[in-house]
């Protein structure tokens, strides 16, 4: 272990900008992906319930 | 015991079997996730030369190498979808190109991030870079041609037939910085010379490597699962299928 306190450990030898900023950003891609899905799918489902509360038949057709 | 696998080659049949494995691919990618940052931050040693900005690469190396990967793996089933005609083929590179993507631009972001201190430049036109930036193009063309034409089977086999053409570039990425010279450094891990970093770095790249890679694959799953859903309107299933009860429900 090289970090002698937090503050040095979030300053990264000066690179805390770059090294952040990196890790960061793929962790907020990665859970704005994982909501987006989650999205979708219950999208997905409150059509689904819509589509069984109308009676519609486009499927069965 | 013999299980008949080409059962699953049915949107039906997998949309189950999908659903079952997406937990276990998410959690350990999760737990290997939790190891592998541990290690890249607390574990593994200052570099020498670039110092801490080297620590860029746990996320960088990984996202381009899934980049990469993903797009190969999308072509494969593009490849499957034309010859066999498999709606599920198609459902699945359909399913890895939004991931694929954003790894790309990842590997480019993180690029940059390293580029800046290490080298001056945010960005150069070299031949890495350049190619990376144009899998990023690919993949967006893949992703665009599919929704700029109605007729879903004419989607899926003109968007595979770009995926396919689209592969050559990946061996370009890959052995850029043999080929031509180079800003961005040659490969740090290679299966002949083996690897010229600190066995902890390794390690830990490694491992973050296989998280994103099992990630990709609960994502990819998950998103299949709503594909089929979306284009073959199927009830959302839970663990059983349960339209009966739920249509007694709504009454």
């Amino acid at each position: 272990m090289q970090w002698g306190s937090v503050s040095e450990f979030f300053a990264m030898g000066g690179y805390g900008l770059y090294v952040w900023t990196s890790f960061v950003v793929t962790a907020l891609c990665m859970v704005w992906e994982v909501l987006a899905l989650w999205r979708r799918r219950a999208a997905a489902r409150v059509e689904h319930r819509a589509m069984l509360l109308g009676g519609s038949n486009e499927t069965a057709a | 015991m013999s299980v008949n696998w080409s059962k699953y080659s049915a949107p039906m049949a997998f949309y189950p079997l999908a659903g079952r494995l997406i937990p276990w691919f998410a959690c350990v990618a999760v737990a290997l996730m939790g190891v592998g940052l541990y290690m890249g931050f607390f574990v593994a040693p200052t570099d020498f030369q670039q110092g801490e900005a080297y620590r860029i690469i746990f996320v960088h190396v990984p996202a381009a190498w899934m980049s990469m990967f993903l797009y190969v793996v999308m072509a494969v089933w593009a490849g499957i979808g034309l010859g066999l005609n498999a709606r599920l083929s198609f459902m699945m590179a359909q399913a890895i190109a939004p991931t694929g993507a954003m790894f790309t631009f990842l590997a480019l972001l993180t690029g940059a991030m390293w580029g800046k201190p290490t080298w001056g430049a945010w960005w150069v036109w070299d031949a890495r870079l350049t190619s990376e930036l144009i899998l990023l193009f690919q993949y967006a063309g893949v992703m665009l041609l599919r929704t700029s034409i109605d007729d879903m089977r004419r989607a899926d086999r003109s968007s595979a037939v770009f995926a396919l053409v689209g592969v050559v570039n990946v061996p370009i990425i890959y052995f850029s910085v043999q080929w031509w010279n180079t800003l961005h450094q040659g490969a740090s891990v290679s299966m002949s010379t083996g690897s010229k970093m600190a066995a902890t770095m390794l390690t830990a790249m490694l491992l973050m490597t296989l998280a994103f890679w099992l990630y990709s694959v609960a994502v990819i799953l998950s998103r299949v699962r709503c594909i089929i859903v979306e284009r073959e309107s199927l009830p959302v299933w839970e663990e059983e299928p349960p339209v009966i009860q739920k249509v007694a429900e709504v009454r």
